[in-house]
């Protein structure tokens, strides 16, 4: 736990000075709740014992003094702290943020968007409180006994001895508790979880649930998971309870022990009566300290849990641009210019892909590959359910790596290149269209950020946007998104056409690009695409006849592999799996 | 720390999307976060939760009563024992000694007990009162018409049944018992100290007039910050979780710098107004203690005064010092619960909102039995009487129409979005009921039919084919819970789903949600179609897909929906020719009314709507070479549903 915590360190420097600062300003305050008492006792046994009016007096001003001091030290503590603090939260959701984006795709295949979301918020939440709180009060608190021990003990040994006693059982107890209670509240918590996916999916199957009158099964899991939450619930309840018991009753019982002594030595004179209530109200002072430890302890331990969910994030390691075995790209090799002879299209050298997380045994998603795309060429993918399509096109942009094999972008090896230039010189639409919470503008223009408003007529034209955009409240700068105007699927579609088209892409990778248009606005794309095309390498992935039209040639793809390559007519006549594919009807190879 | 998720996964949520083309409707009531709710009903309805539980209540009001006498009578005891107990020792009688002794060891194994009492009869009452709201949601959720889960969404209301109750449960636990034990603390201590000195105590009493100013001050100006606070982390989610799930064309269009300048924004300003609520959290706090500096100050002066010139008991003036002390103690964890209770409240009221939505379709007080299918006749027979169909709100979807549909024939209903095609199939599911007139199952209506009866009867199944988590063979299984696997592989078999199930990793048994579990949506479709295969009703309803599958996907799902058709009376959504083509009957609708209804064989042959589609589909196909994707002219997901 505390070496997960020291991981905290690099964020929290920048701060050190504040947060420590802050831990001294606490000490100085909470030594001032202890002086209280001390000042009480002066007067007491001073002024009131002397009947000295004007001491009384100065002894209320300290008291004020005092109490002033301390509320302004605890205001000083926060305000040193709070500013820094959001701070270093800050800073760690951005780094946070910043590693996820760099992760490769199949890093996020492998994790959930909650999981990561509930790293960047709760976890991070948590971990400025410990910082603002937990740590802060662990070290005052301890400070605080340890200074509030000394007190009493110089004041009075013995009774001092009795009310120092339960401390450490006290803590032990604490500490035992919480390490019960965090095992039944994480259960707690799954239960929760179940209970809440039960819930989501009841919402977001209503239509099946209702459709088949399913309302009694649905509730009767839902009400066996709420069942089994409330038992842990009252676990821990018991739990709580328990541990209220032994706080409430065990100093109680030491501070009525040194409360009988204390009463018989005054009674005996050996004690001052100012003593005895100076003591009284130091051992109260003291109770806080003492409980909170546990849950302090909880707390850092709850951190410590923390940190190592943030840190399992950004510690997994972001593979470097250019792999080091390889020799070093775009110094090695310039990047080949756009034109002229040394334009050579896509290809794929034997290409082999297997996701990282696949178990062992596992065939590859793509086994042996070896494809070109013609400079200028549109080639379609056709191919089954599972046959490997979408996870090929994937790779021209490195959105996945190679197991083994080599993708050439005009002769240059993809994996040589730095990302970011290979990326720009791939221009990709997926099938399942995201936009992101900006405008259509900016949404498009994420293809080409310097491209002019006239290539975003264009390429809102070509993907037949140019309408609907301009009936939009304010156009091309209507915001769309999750925070903006939902779009239907097939407008979705469109703008992520458009997104892909915009500046003349060396290269245009589709997948089935056009499957939530109808039939009129399909035929227009397809006639505006065709100019597209004719200007770029294109690889497009196709589920129908009318889309493999696009394209110059086809390739058939088949559990990984590359069956076949042809134009849409001779595939036609050779292929029966393509036949099967595009008609949908299964019949023999006619005779050749 | 709560972090309501701003409506969560929106990625499921194709039922929300617009009609093609055109904005959507601004100013409808339901599309808001908070309901409409009569006022005071959230208080209402924390008052109909507590009431089962009125006995634990007292009892736990009793215990807590108790268990703070003991507490609070600590001080006490240390005043009787210095002002009594000390003079008695000195004339060697230990009685009342003796009695400070036992009381303390009372009071403080009282205390123990009795709080450990009381936490576990506090802790039945809040899961009681939780787990009858969350059934209260969860049941009501699922007897909202499709109406409203069309319009409301299915992220709020998730948001609603999950960190709505959360934000509760969260107050309930941990704020709710502290502020009782705070303020029955509070009022003892008053007494306590107008008891030993109603001057003290008058004293102490007044310094709660600053304080209460205090905190009305802290809690007008924190829900400002705090609402601030809100919109600035929900903005940081939703661009974290944004590009989370576009993370493909975040990599593909190089946006990681561009997002991380504008992600550095949100986050840096929700930092600011973090900060901002932290700093007037410890205004507040600095602000109180300073009320209690000088209360204490001003007691212990007057007390000690007056000691002084023996108006008042030593003990006493302790007994005061340790009182004042523990009444301004909790005063930070009060302002920390007063936020809690903000936020709760706030929650409570969308909660009650959502609650206050009555459902459209009530259960029948006498439910009757349809008459038994008569042997070897498919289906049922449906008659709409003098059916009109309008939205509470006022517009008129169908204007008043009759309809028979003959048992074990098939329609299929074609038109624009927008004619009533999916309006006059809800009705028939009876997912609503019509304003006038009755829809009748072999003479009984819908209306006088139990749920299970009725879906014995009627099962609609929707063009998105939503898969809940668990195998393959309980997905299938939803079509009748109880079905053994033989029935369900025979169903998935009959369907031509068969062969995929057995190629997954696990067959039946795999998870449709983790890897490997991946099912295409043709496939989802088959699974669909093998619920009702294994329902087996005696009316199916098909709301057709309009997204295009590939095309052996798409034959696939054709022969699956000849095969559920089959034996049964059935209305089908129509988008594809080939589905109007194995019809008995169209039914061409337009803005609400039938127009045109005859044989498909007729219609083609008319000069009608029908005609007219039939045509352009025609050269559409001649073009492509393939069935073209869109029957009503276009396609898209979730329309019309």
């Amino acid at each position: 736990m505390v070496r997960s915590l020291l991981r905290l360190w690099p964020f929290v420097r920048p701060v050190k000075t504040r947060l420590i600062s802050a831990a001294a300003v606490a000490i100085v305050a909470a030594s001032m709740g202890l002086v209280m008492p001390l000042v009480l006792k002066w007067i007491v046994d001073g002024p009131v014992a002397d009947d000295d009016s004007r001491g009384v007096w100065l002894g209320g001003a300290v008291l004020l003094l005092v109490g002033t001091a301390e509320a302004l030290l605890f205001g000083l503590r926060r305000w040193l702290v709070a500013r820094p603090l959001a701070r270093v939260e800050a800073d760690m959701r951005f780094a946070l943020y910043r590693h996820v984006q760099r992760l490769p795709v199949s890093f996020h295949d492998r994790w959930a968007t909650g999981q990561l979301l509930s790293r960047g918020t709760g976890d991070l939440q948590l971990l400025r409180m410990f910082l603002a709180f937990g740590l802060t009060f662990l070290v005052v608190n301890s400070a605080t006994i340890v200074l509030g021990l000394g007190v009493l003990l110089v004041q009075d040994w013995s009774l001092g001895l009795i009310l120092a006693a339960p401390i450490a059982p006290l803590i032990w107890l604490c500490v035992l508790f919480e390490a019960k209670f965090s095992v039944v509240a994480r259960r707690a918590q799954d239960q929760m979880g179940d209970l809440t996916t039960v819930v989501e999916e009841s919402i977001l199957g209503i239509r099946v649930i209702k459709g088949f009158g399913r309302h009694r099964s649905q509730a009767r899991a839902f009400r066996a998971l709420s069942g089994e939450l409330v038992e842990t619930e009252l676990r821990k309840a018991r739990l709580m309870g328990g541990i209220w018991l032994v706080i409430l009753a065990l100093p109680e019982v030491f501070l009525g022990a040194a409360l009988v002594l204390g009463v018989v030595r005054v009674a005996d004179g050996d004690l001052t009566a100012g003593t005895l209530v100076a003591f009284m109200t130091t051992a109260m002072a003291l109770r806080w300290p003492v409980e909170s430890i546990g849950f302090l302890l909880a707390l850092c331990n709850e951190a410590g849990t923390a940190t190592d969910r943030f840190f399992e994030v950004l510690d997994t390691e972001i593979p470097p641009d250019i792999p080091p075995a390889l020799p070093a790209g775009p110094a090695a090799r310039p990047l080949p210019a756009p034109a002229g002879p040394e334009r050579d299209g896509i290809r794929f050298e034997n290409v082999v892909f297997r996701y990282p997380d696949s178990p062992p045994g596992a065939p590859p998603v793509l086994d042996g590959i070896d494809l070109r795309v013609r400079p200028g060429e549109t080639l379609a993918l056709v191919g089954g359910t599972g046959s490997g399509k979408t996870t090929l096109l994937s790779l021209v942009p490195r959105l996945y790596e190679v197991t083994s094999g080599r993708v050439l972008l005009d002769g240059a090896d993809i994996a040589t290149l730095p990302l970011r230039d290979v990326r720009a010189m791939v221009a990709v639409a997926f099938e399942d269209p995201t936009l992101f919470s900006a405008t259509v503008a900016e949404n498009v223009l994420m293809g080409a950020e310097d491209a002019d408003p006239a290539e975003l007529e264009r390429a809102l034209r070509v993907s037949q946007a140019a309408g609907f955009v301009a009936a939009l409240p304010h156009g091309p700068r209507t915001q769309v998104g999750e925070q903006g105007l939902s779009l239907s699927g097939g407008q979705r579609q469109r703008l992520a056409l458009a997104r892909a088209v915009i500046g003349r892409p060396r290269f245009l990778v589709l997948d089935d690009p056009l499957s939530a248009l109808d039939v009129h606005t399909e035929a227009r794309v397809e006639a505006a695409l065709r100019d597209v095309l004719s200007a770029t390498t294109a690889l497009v992935v196709a589920h129908r006849p009318s889309t493999v039209q696009l394209a110059d040639r086809v390739a058939l793809m088949s559990g990984g592999r590359i069956a076949a390559v042809g134009t849409h007519p001779e595939l036609l006549s050779t292929s029966a799996e393509y036949r099967y594919l595009m008609t949908g009807e299964r019949n023999e190879v006619p005779a050749r | 720390m709560t972090t309501t998720l701003p409506d969560r996964d929106r990625d499921h949520d194709h039922d929300r999307e617009p009609a093609e083309d055109g904005p959507p409707a601004a100013s409808d009531p339901i599309a808001r976060d908070t309901l409409p709710a009569p006022r005071g009903a959230s208080r209402r309805l924390l008052g109909s939760l507590l009431r089962p539980h009125r006995g634990k209540v007292a009892l736990g009001a009793f215990l807590l009563l108790t268990q703070q006498a003991a507490v609070q009578a600590g001080p006490l005891l240390v005043a009787y024992a210095i002002d009594s107990g000390v003079p008695a020792v000195r004339d060697d009688d230990n009685g009342p000694l003796i009695a400070v002794a036992v009381a303390y060891v009372v009071c403080a194994l009282g205390a123990g007990l009795l709080r450990y009492t009381f936490i576990q009869a506090a802790a039945r009452i809040n899961q009681g009162m939780l787990l009858d709201l969350r059934g209260r949601i969860h049941r009501h959720a699922q007897a909202l018409s499709l109406d409203f889960h069309d319009r409301y969404t299915s992220g709020r209301l998730i948001s609603r049944a999950t960190s709505d109750v959360q934000s509760l449960r969260e107050l309930l636990n941990e704020g709710l018992q502290e502020l009782l034990v705070i303020l029955v603390s509070v009022v003892y201590i008053g007494a306590l100290l107008c008891y030993l000195d109603p001057g003290l105590g008058g004293a102490a009493l007044l310094s709660f007039v600053p304080l209460y100013l205090l905190v009305r001050g802290y809690r007008r100006r924190s829900a400002e910050r705090f609402g601030k606070r809100s919109t600035a982390i929900a903005s940081v989610i939703v661009q974290f979780a944004e590009t989370l799930n576009g993370i493909r064309p975040v990599k593909a269009f190089r946006r990681e710098e561009a997002n991380d300048a504008r992600f550095d924004r949100l986050n840096r300003h929700h930092g600011r107004v973090n900060a901002d609520t932290v700093l007037e959290m410890g205004r507040f706090i600095v602000l109180s203690r300073l009320v209690a500096a000088v209360a204490v100050a001003a007691i212990v002066l007057w007390g000690a005064q007056r000691v002084r010139s023996g108006d008042l008991e030593l003990g006493a003036l302790a007994a005061g010092a340790l009182y004042v002390r523990r009444l301004y103690d909790p005063m930070d964890r009060f302002a920390m619960i007063l936020n809690n209770y903000q936020s709760a409240v706030a929650s409570l009221e969308k909660i009650a909102g959502l609650l206050a939505q009555r459902p459209d379709v009530p259960e029948p007080e006498r439910p009757v039995q349809l008459p038994p299918r008569a042997a070897g006749r498919p289906g049922r027979e449906v008659v709409f009487e003098d059916v009109r169909f309008a939205y509470r709100t006022g517009g008129e979807v169908l204007p008043r129409f009759s309809l028979t549909l003959p048992a074990g024939r098939t329609a299929a209903l074609v038109g624009a979005t927008g004619a009533g095609k999916s309006t006059l199939a809800k009705l028939l599911a009876r997912f609503y009921d019509p304003t006038e007139g009755r829809v009748l199952l072999d003479g009984t209506d819908l209306r006088d039919l139990s749920t299970a009866e009725l879906r014995r009867g009627v099962v609609m199944v929707t063009q998105e084919a939503f898969l809940f988590s668990g195998t393959v063979a309980e997905n299938i299984a939803i079509g009748k819970p109880d079905a053994t696997r033989e029935e369900v592989e025979r169903a998935a078999k009959a369907i031509g789903a068969h062969d995929f199930i057995a190629s997954l990793p696990e067959g039946y048994d795999t998870d449709v949600r983790k890897r490997g579990g991946r099912i295409s949506a043709g496939q989802r479709q088959l699974v669909a179609f093998a619920r009702v295969l294994l329902a087996d009703p005696a009316v199916v309803i098909l709301d057709e897909a309009t997204s295009s599958l590939d095309i052996p996907g798409e034959k696939a799902v054709q022969d699956a929906m000849e095969t559920v058709l089959r034996g049964r009376t059935a209305v089908v959504i129509a988008h594809r020719l080939s589905t109007v083509e194995i019809a008995d009957r169209v039914l061409v609708m337009e803005s609400g009314r039938i127009v045109e209804d005859g044989t498909p064989a007729d219609l083609i042959a008319g000069t009608g709507r029908f005609s007219d589609l039939h045509r352009a589909w025609r050269e559409s196909l001649a073009r492509h070479g393939s069935p073209p994707p869109g029957l009503d002219g276009r396609a898209g997901r979730g329309r019309g549903c």
